[in-house]
């Protein structure tokens, strides 16, 4: 056990873990899932706030048992290695916040970190400025840090409260699985409270079980690993120490290679699956989901490994994302491949606004 | 508990933790010091930040489910 953990903890095992989303994201594309979207955890959470009714647009609701399995999959290890420990108490509420903001930016974008990556590693140079926006987010909410920023400690917590979050998860699968229709429209058909897209992205997904599965893996090897595709980046810059970048290379690489031979690579910037071609926003919108991750303390990946190792306030984070999810579509703050929505581009002001407030005024309380 | 530097970085978020532990260790230079700390992951990030910047790294599991990380340089 001890040789497993100190593996993973070398440089090993955030390149293990990249090596194993590089290969599969792909394969989860020719399965089915949306062009460059094998994961996404931001996409993934705004196809589950539709699927429960959150938002109506009706292209992009589906429950997505990726987002179930990270969590249930770094349960899983967080148990076998000891490492499951119930905690909250860091500024849940800022974190909620931080949660809406960062899926505001990403969805102005449309995608996560994992996703501008694995948008690169398709051919889609969009998410080249995607990319620089995010890095020059991470820069920003590291200059934070070095004055003092801090969401302040966690406490140790009930055992319980470490179980939430994975209950919530089981009751999506149970949701995504039974898929009930108690409601009837005008005309009387069936309808909600569960919503699966009929066509678009929504419609789009690899086999349930396959996709569990595989969201189960890599949430087991990212529990282990460590792997966040924001700390990267942050961990690089902030503490010269490049591991969780190791990781990332190794996803673009590999899953450039896997698209290359499934014939899934297409260069350029226009008609570029789920993506549009505005670079400023592309740019501003990671921008902002850079420096609200980085101010939470990891990619929306690593929150949702973090809620299934019992973190109450990375659970607290996730809700922020699937409630964001469903205002950036009620509102007209996500884009669609036909360019930015109404009110995404002052969102994103408004968002960078927020969080730079947030940067400059919290710090630790003095006991 | 003696009175050598302790970074008490129980409880925060990355990269809080080996962020604090290096600063502290910079302005230290060498000596002794220790850092407290309740996650593993935050234990084996200020191992390596410290093993990075030469210092010894002992690691102690303290009653109560956190870790004391002794720093020598």
């Amino acid at each position: 056990m001890t040789s497993i953990s100190r593996f993973f903890s070398s440089r090993w095992g955030p390149i293990i873990t990249g090596i194993f989303v590089g290969v599969i994201a792909p394969v989860l594309v020719t399965l089915g899932n949306p062009g460059n979207m094998g994961i996404c955890v931001v996409c993934f959470s705004r196809d589950i706030a539709g699927a429960l009714g959150l938002h109506q647009a009706s292209v992009v609701q589906y429950i997505r048992p990726e987002i179930i399995g990270f969590v249930l999959g770094a349960l899983i290890a967080a148990l076998i290695f000891r490492e499951f420990k119930p905690r909250t108490g860091s500024a849940p509420l800022v974190r909620f916040l931080l949660g809406m903001f960062a899926v505001f930016g990403a969805l102005v974008f449309l995608g996560c970190p994992w996703r501008a990556y694995l948008r690169l590693a398709g051919g889609d140079w969009n998410a080249i400025f995607g990319i620089i926006g995010l890095i020059v987010g991470i820069g920003i909410g590291i200059g934070f840090l070095r004055m003092g920023f801090s969401l302040g400690r966690s406490r140790p917590g009930p055992k319980a409260l470490g179980w939430v979050m994975p209950a919530i998860m089981v009751v999506l699968l149970i949701l995504l699985i039974v898929a009930p229709q108690f409601g009837r429209d005008a005309s009387g058909n069936p309808v909600g409270p569960i919503f699966f897209s009929a066509k678009g992205p929504g419609s789009q997904h690899a086999p349930i079980i396959i996709a569990l599965v595989i969201g189960l893996v890599i949430g087991f090897l990212a529990q282990r690993s460590r792997f966040c595709t924001v700390g990267a980046i942050r961990d690089t810059i902030l503490l010269r120490d490049a591991r969780l970048l190791y990781g990332v290379l190794a996803l673009i690489v590999v899953a450039f290679i896997t698209n290359f031979a499934l014939g899934q690579f297409h260069p350029g910037f226009a008609d570029q699956p789920v993506a549009h071609t505005d670079s400023l926003w592309n740019f501003a919108g990671m921008a902002l989901a850079g420096l609200a991750f980085t101010l939470a303390g990891g990619c929306p990946g690593r929150q949702l490994f973090l809620s299934g190792e019992g973190d109450g306030d990375a659970a607290v984070f996730v809700s922020g994302m699937i409630v964001g999810a469903g205002i950036a579509h009620v509102y007209t703050i996500a884009s669609s491949p036909s360019g930015v929505a109404a009110f995404g581009p002052i969102t994103v002001i408004v968002g960078l606004v927020v969080c730079i407030v947030i940067g400059l005024t919290m710090r630790e309380a003095k006991a | 508990m003696s009175d050598i530097t302790t970074v008490d970085a129980r409880g925060l978020s990355c990269p809080q933790p080996p962020m604090l532990a290096l600063q502290a260790m910079k302005k230290l230079g060498k000596g002794e010091m220790e850092v407290l700390v309740d996650t593993v992951a935050a234990r084996e990030n200020v191992s390596r930040a410290a093993k990075g910047a030469g210092w010894d790294v002992t690691v102690e599991e303290q009653p109560g489910g956190y870790y004391r990380i002794a720093l020598k340089k």
